[in-house]
C-alpha cells in the first residue's frame, strides 16, 4: 500500500491526465496494478516508483502509471441486451436512414478491444445472412498499451471465455500457441486508435451509433458532463450514444435523453443540430 | 430449481463446480463416469450437464452421443468442461451435440457466462 500521501499524488497525476477518479479504497489495487511497471522500470517498490515520477520532468512516468491504471475490465459481447438490442433494431435502422452511406460507429474506450471486436462480429454475421452493411468502425482508448493489445487481436484462454460462446469462438478465432487470435478479416475492420476522453474528438469526424459503456462512473460529475458534451458534438443528428447496462446520463445534458441507455438528441435539438 | 448433473472423474472438479453451481441456484447431482452419468440420465434427466472430457469407464464424447439417443435425451443443456482446447476437439464435441464449451482452468465467471450463453439462465 502506498502512504496517504503518495496516493494523493498518483490520484492527482491520474486524474489531471485521464480524468479518471481514484477514491481511498483503491490504494491497494492501484499498488497491485502498478507493481509489474514498477519491476520494469527497474524499481524495487511502487514507492520508488513515484518518487523518481516527482523528480523526472518529462511526466513520461506519470504518463506510464496513468496508462495502467486505466480501466481494463471488459468482455465481449459485455451487456447482452444492448447487443441484441443493436443488432435487431438499432444498426438496421441506421443501415436503413443512411442508405448506401456508410454507417460510422465509434467504441469510445475500447480497453483491450473486445467491445468493437464483438460489433464487427454481428456485422460479420449479417453479412453471412446476404446484407451487405457498409460501416466503419473506429476504437478508441487512451491507454497505449490496452490498444497495442487490441490491435494484437491476442486473448487469453479466459479471455475468450468471457462472454464469447464457442461457436463465435471456432468460427472467428484460431489457436496461437497458448492465445487465441481474432481472424485477420475482423482485426482490418476495426480501426484502433489512442485517445484520451479529455480532449475533443472533433479529429475522427461525425459518428451514427457511439459505444460509451461502463466509462463515464470513473470520472467525477464535471468531467462526466464535459465528456458527454463533447461526444455528442460528434454525433449524428439522428445518430446515439449507448451506455452500458444500468447507466444512464448525469443530470445537466441538455438537449439529450436517455432511454433504456440509449441516449438521442431531443427532437428540437435535432432540428439545430 | 434447475437440475445439473456434474460429470467428472475428479472429485476437487465436482465440487469446486457444486459449490458454483449451487450459488446459480441449481440443484447439483454428481457421477464420476460417463456410464454413471448415464446411468442417473435414464433415472432422471437433469436440466443440465455439466461434463468432462477424459474420464475412465466411458469418456464424456462417448456418453453425450449415447445420451443424445436415450428418450429425452435431447433434452439437457450439455456443457463440457475440459482441457482439450483444440479447435478440432471442440468441433467434434459441438458435432456431437454439445451446446457449450468451457476449457480448464475456469472460474465462477467463466462457468456463469457458459451457462448464460447455453440459455441455462
Amino acid at each position: 500500500m502506498l502512504t496517504e500521501t503518495e496516493f494523493t499524488l498518483v490520484a492527482r497525476e491520474v486524474k489531471a491526465r485521464s480524468g479518471a477518479v481514484l477514491t481511498g479504497e483503491m490504494n491497494g489495487p492501484a499498488t497491485m496494478r502498478l507493481q509489474p511497471m514498477a519491476r520494469r522500470e527497474g524499481f524495487a517498490t511502487v514507492s520508488e516508483l513515484i518518487a523518481a515520477a516527482r523528480i523526472r520532468p518529462d511526466g513520461v512516468l506519470w504518463n506510464g502509471i496513468a496508462d495502467h491504471l486505466a480501466h481494463g475490465e471488459t468482455r465481449f459481447f459485455r451487456d447482452r441486451a444492448l447487443f441484441e438490442r443493436l443488432r435487431a433494431e438499432i444498426l438496421p435502422d441506421t443501415l436503413a436512414r443512411r442508405g448506401h452511406e456508410r454507417v460510422r460507429i465509434w467504441s469510445a474506450a475500447c480497453a483491450s478491444g473486445q467491445e468493437p471486436y464483438s460489433i464487427a462480429m454481428m456485422i460479420e454475421e449479417m453479412r453471412g445472412q446476404g446484407l451487405n452493411p457498409a460501416t466503419e468502425i473506429l476504437a478508441t482508448d487512451m491507454s497505449g498499451r490496452l490498444i497495442e493489445k487490441a490491435r494484437s487481436g491476442l486473448y487469453t484462454q479466459f479471455e475468450v471465455q468471457r462472454g464469447l460462446p464457442i461457436r463465435k469462438l471456432i468460427a472467428y478465432f484460431e489457436k496461437a500457441g497458448d492465445l487465441w487470435r481474432i481472424s485477420d478479416r475482423l482485426r482490418a475492420a476495426v480501426r484502433f486508435d489512442s485517445f484520451n476522453l479529455l480532449k475533443h474528438p472533433a479529429q475522427f469526424g461525425q459518428f451514427d451509433i457511439i459505444l460509451l459503456c461502463h466509462v463515464l462512473g470513473g470520472f467525477d460529475p464535471e468531467t462526466r458532463l464535459a465528456i458527454i458534451a463533447r461526444i455528442a458534438e460528434t454525433m449524428h443528428p439522428e445518430g446515439c450514444i449507448l451506455l452500458g447496462a444500468g447507466e444512464t446520463l448525469p443530470g445537466g445534458c441538455d438537449g439529450l435523453s436517455c432511454v433504456g441507455g440509449v441516449v438521442t438528441r431531443k427532437t428540437g435539438a435535432r432540428r439545430a443540430a | 430449481m434447475k437440475r445439473c448433473l456434474i460429470v467428472d472423474d475428479s472429485r476437487v472438479i465436482r465440487k469446486v463446480a457444486r459449490r458454483i453451481l449451487e450459488d446459480m441456484r441449481f440443484e447439483i447431482e454428481e457421477a464420476a463416469d460417463g456410464l454413471e452419468a448415464l446411468q442417473a440420465c435414464r433415472r432422471t434427466m437433469p436440466d443440465a450437464i455439466l461434463l468432462d472430457w477424459t474420464m475412465p469407464v466411458m469418456g464424456g464424447i462417448d456418453f453425450l452421443r449415447q445420451l443424445r439417443k436415450e428418450p429425452g435425451g435431447d433434452a439437457p443443456t450439455v456443457v463440457f468442461c475440459t482441457t482439450e482446447n483444440d479447435v478440432e476437439r471442440i468441433a467434434e464435441a459441438l458435432k456431437a451435440g454439445a451446446d457449450e464449451y468451457m476449457m480448464k482452468p475456469f472460474d465462477g465467471d467463466i462457468l456463469q457466462s457458459k451457462f448464460a450463453e447455453a440459455g441455462l439462465i
